[in-house]
């Protein structure tokens, strides 16, 4: 190939206390590219992107970055090369404005004065490029998820980008909203700007990428080009080891009707009605801001409803708090799993037995063997990877914390579950282990909805799916009928 | 390696992370033997006593503000609730002659109630308790000072000296007072499901809500329990003061957090021991107590206390930076 080298990575090793996090490895990346780098949790992806943005040091090794030679990187020699990271947690002030965000430290060259006129003009021109409507008056903290990444990229593009490096870009973002961003990754590669794309999803790798590099155990495995190689082949090569991505058989058949909602309204939602029965995987999908979270949030109490019913096995229930939604056996595992749905820095043990602390205490006194017990059997149950139940959540990997957030809500021993985006940013091994749990909880009689933005994961795993639009409901669709086209049109509003 | 270097080095290590998880401890034995040579007077049995009965007090408020500073919260009206009730309990007694049996009830009532105000106003008007305490703070002290009318109220029945100034088995009672409150407040913390809230509050308080847990009604009551047992340190104060005057209790917060900060209480919530912080107390009370034998000036005492402040402040921060980064470090990888 003759495409010339932008960014060329040799020898680099990276040690931790007890870990090598990278070993030896040397990765080159051309001009004009996208390149995916994939690999599972713990493969050193995310270490390697930070000794390229310097928020690192390496142990040992070169980076050539236009043939210049670097031991060492600094956040701000990586900058001024023209290399933009943009992290899963966003680099953004939640209080400034779109605008300032985007011009954040920077100078303005006619004036010492800060003119929020002119950093508001340009940030219009940056926007406009990629054909998005953003208020660059607005304050961040205001905007969707999205609508933040595209700050993110605006921020990386006004700065001159030579190479873009995005880690798990589309994990917060709904499908059209990855169109969106895939169009703006297209410009920027007529524009001769290298990126750099981890992502979890292979089906992204495939539209985007270039070229594709495997990671394993800190260690690089092989760069292919994206036509030239296959799913199949980049799971084996992950994982170092055969494993299908399939979604598990079903081995009974869906019961009574476990939870019915009646024209529920309220926290952004209207008039939604739907039932899901014992033992079924309830889809629901969307777009970002249909109101999926929004009616998880109604049903589990964590919201207040305006109007409508709920009933719980045919009975109508009232739901003011998530601790009714708790008593009548509903659980709720939230997509913010770190903000949310965990005690980051209490142990394994101490999580999983939280919801039912109550429940284990003689007058008010903690039965400690109980929740020994109780947390050994789940976290057996459903193989969380920890040395041991005092180890802290914030120390396990994010498949593994997503496990002990089910531990919590099995634990709690609900009948109804609803899960908010299961498998957002955990690797490939552990998302087949959350379907094949999944799947047994349906088999053992429990209802679940399953919200989820990733429509593979959907349409594999669900027996029925609803679809939102605009905090209402746009449609139901029945197994036979799934299809994939039908289902974007549903939440785009087109039907 | 051979076995015995093994367990050695097994047994350096486990020896190291113990030794790490108890700095001020250290630094309490450190002090003490610094201050047995320097200080002729000071490693003596009474001298000890007095200096645990001087920090008895605050101890005993310290737990209360534990309680409130574990669940994410903090109170610094505690010194002024003192301020007040002190005042209302001395009026009750000697003005209105109310015997002690009736007193003591009401006043721990108007501590806890004093406690609610504060509880109520940080859930209605949703506004950090730094800045609610510290408002109530003044509002409290002010009142101690109206009724009061800058008497020095005095006659109280002498039945009411054994609180603050008795003995039990040689012991002083509000040492006594300390350590129960303290063992009661340890258990109440490592035992049950309410202190297993308290920390769920204080480690993330949007997930104990998730999980069930009425966050805005734990938050009064855990402003009661703090003024409840402020309440207590008021009538041990009293009786030992023997006078009704508005200095009693001032300021007394600030030990209570000093100490609560060098025991390892987090000022962000989600963690803290009451063993941590009764060693908080005893430095503080060690240093006071030195101080005074080596006959330092007012000023020069405070200058160190406010120092000992921010040496405390520094290593929670540092402790909590340390183990990010080692986080990060097992994340990355």
């Amino acid at each position: 190939m003759d495409a010339k080298v932008v960014l060329s990575l040799e020898n680099i090793t990276k040690r931790y206390p007890g870990v090598l996090a990278l070993n030896d490895v040397s990765i080159s990346f051309q001009e004009g590219e996208v390149h995916a780098l994939l690999g599972e949790n713990g493969a050193g992806k995310s270490t390697l992107i930070k000794a390229v943005a310097g928020a690192i040091d390496i142990d040992s090794g070169i980076i050539i970055i236009n043939g210049h030679e670097y031991s060492k990187m600094s956040p701000s020699l990586s900058r001024s090369l023209g290399i933009e990271v943009i992290y899963q947690e966003f680099n953004l002030v939640p209080t400034l404005s779109v605008a300032e965000n985007i011009y954040l430290c920077e100078r303005s060259e006619k004036s010492v004065l800060f003119s929020a006129k002119e950093i508001e003009k340009k940030a219009v021109k940056v926007l406009d490029q990629f054909g998005v409507k953003i208020d660059p008056r607005i304050m961040v903290q205001d905007l969707s998820i999205a609508e933040q990444q595209i700050v993110e990229i605006a921020k990386a593009v006004s700065k001159n980008v030579k190479i873009l490096i995005m880690d798990e870009p589309s994990a917060p973002l709904s499908v059209s909203e990855v169109e969106l961003m895939f169009n703006i990754i297209n410009q920027l590669k007529q524009k001769g700007v290298t990126i750099i794309y981890i992502s979890h999803r292979l089906e992204e790798v495939f539209r985007i990428s270039d070229r594709v590099s495997v990671m394993r155990d800190g260690r690089y495995v092989t760069t292919k080009n994206t036509q030239e190689t296959n799913r199949q082949e980049l799971i084996t090569l992950m994982v170092g080891r055969e494993l299908k991505e399939s979604y598990p058989q079903r081995k009974k058949s869906p019961g009574e009707v476990a939870l019915e909602v009646k024209n529920l309204t309220g926290n952004g939602d209207r008039n939604i009605s739907f039932s899901v029965r014992k033992g079924e995987i309830l889809g629901i999908s969307g777009l970002v801001g249909a109101g999926r979270t929004e009616l998880a949030q109604l049903i589990f109490g964590a919201a207040s409803m305006e109007s409508g019913e709920i009933l719980v096995k045919g009975n109508l229930v009232t739901i003011k708090s998530p601790l009714d939604a708790i008593k009548h056996k509903i659980g709720f595992l939230t997509e913010d799993r770190k903000g949310q749905g965990l005690f980051l820095e209490m142990t394994v043990k101490w999580n999983i037995s939280f919801p039912i602390i109550r429940r284990i205490s003689n007058y008010g006194v903690i039965n400690t063997k109980q929740e020994d017990q109780i947390a050994q059997k789940y976290k057996e149950r459903i193989n969380i990877k920890t040395p041991n139940l005092l180890q802290q959540v914030i120390n396990l990997s994010g498949g593994n914390q997503q496990k002990v957030v089910l531990a919590k809500s099995l634990a709690a021993e609900s009948d109804i579950l609803i899960f908010d985006e299961p498998t957002r940013g955990i690797d490939v091994g552990a998302k087949q282990e959350i379907y094949h749990l999944m799947t047994d909880l349906a088999d053992n009689g429990i209802a679940i909805l399953m919200i989820s933005s990733d429509m593979e994961e959907l349409l594999g795993m669900s027996d029925r799916i609803i679809v939102l639009c605009e905090g209402e409901l746009a449609g139901e669709v029945q197994k036979e009928n799934f299809n994939q086209h039908y289902i974007l049109d549903l939440a785009s509003g087109i039907h | 390696m051979s076995n015995q270097t093994m367990v050695n080095y097994k047994f350096s290590a486990r020896l190291g992370s113990i030794l790490q998880k108890n700095v001020p401890f250290l630094i309490l034995i450190f002090l003490l033997i610094l201050f047995t040579f320097i200080a002729p007077n000071f490693m003596t049995v009474g001298n000890l006593r007095t200096m645990i009965r001087q920090i008895s007090f605050a101890g005993i408020s310290a737990v209360g503000l534990m309680f409130v500073m574990i669940s994410g919260g903090i109170d610094l009206s505690i010194g002024s609730q003192i301020v007040f009730s002190n005042v209302l309990l001395a009026i009750m007694m000697v003005d209105w002659k109310l015997p002690p049996a009736v007193a003591i009830p009401l006043i721990l009532l108007v501590g806890t109630g004093l406690g609610a105000i504060n509880g109520f106003l940080c859930i209605k008007l949703n506004i950090h308790p730094l800045i609610i305490t510290l408002g109530t703070s003044a509002i409290f002290k002010g009142m101690g000072y109206i009724i009061n009318q800058s008497r020095n109220i005095m006659g109280f029945p002498d039945s009411f000296r054994w609180f603050g100034q008795g003995f039990v088995a040689g012991i002083p009672v509000p040492v006594i007072v300390m350590i129960v409150v303290a063992l009661i407040g340890s258990f109440i913390l490592t035992k049950t499901y309410f202190g297993r809230q308290i920390f769920a509050l204080g480690g993330n308080e949007e997930a104990a809500r998730l999980a069930g847990v009425n966050i805005t009604r734990m938050k009064v009551i855990l402003f009661m329990i703090c003024g409840f047992i402020s309440s207590i340190t008021t009538v041990l104060l009293l009786s030992r003061v023997f006078a009704g005057q508005t200095i009693t209790g001032q300021g007394l917060e600030f030990d209570c957090l000093t100490a609560a900060l060098l025991g390892g209480v987090s000022f962000k919530g989600g963690e803290g021991n009451v063993f941590g912080l009764m060693v908080g107390m005893l430095i503080i009370g060690v240093l006071n107590n030195a101080m005074q034998l080596a006959t330092f000036p007012d000023f020069s005492q405070t200058v160190v206390k406010g120092s000992v402040l921010l040496i405390a402040v520094a290593f929670d921060v540092y402790q909590k930076n340390r183990r990010a980064k080692e986080t990060v470090a097992k994340v990355a990888a």
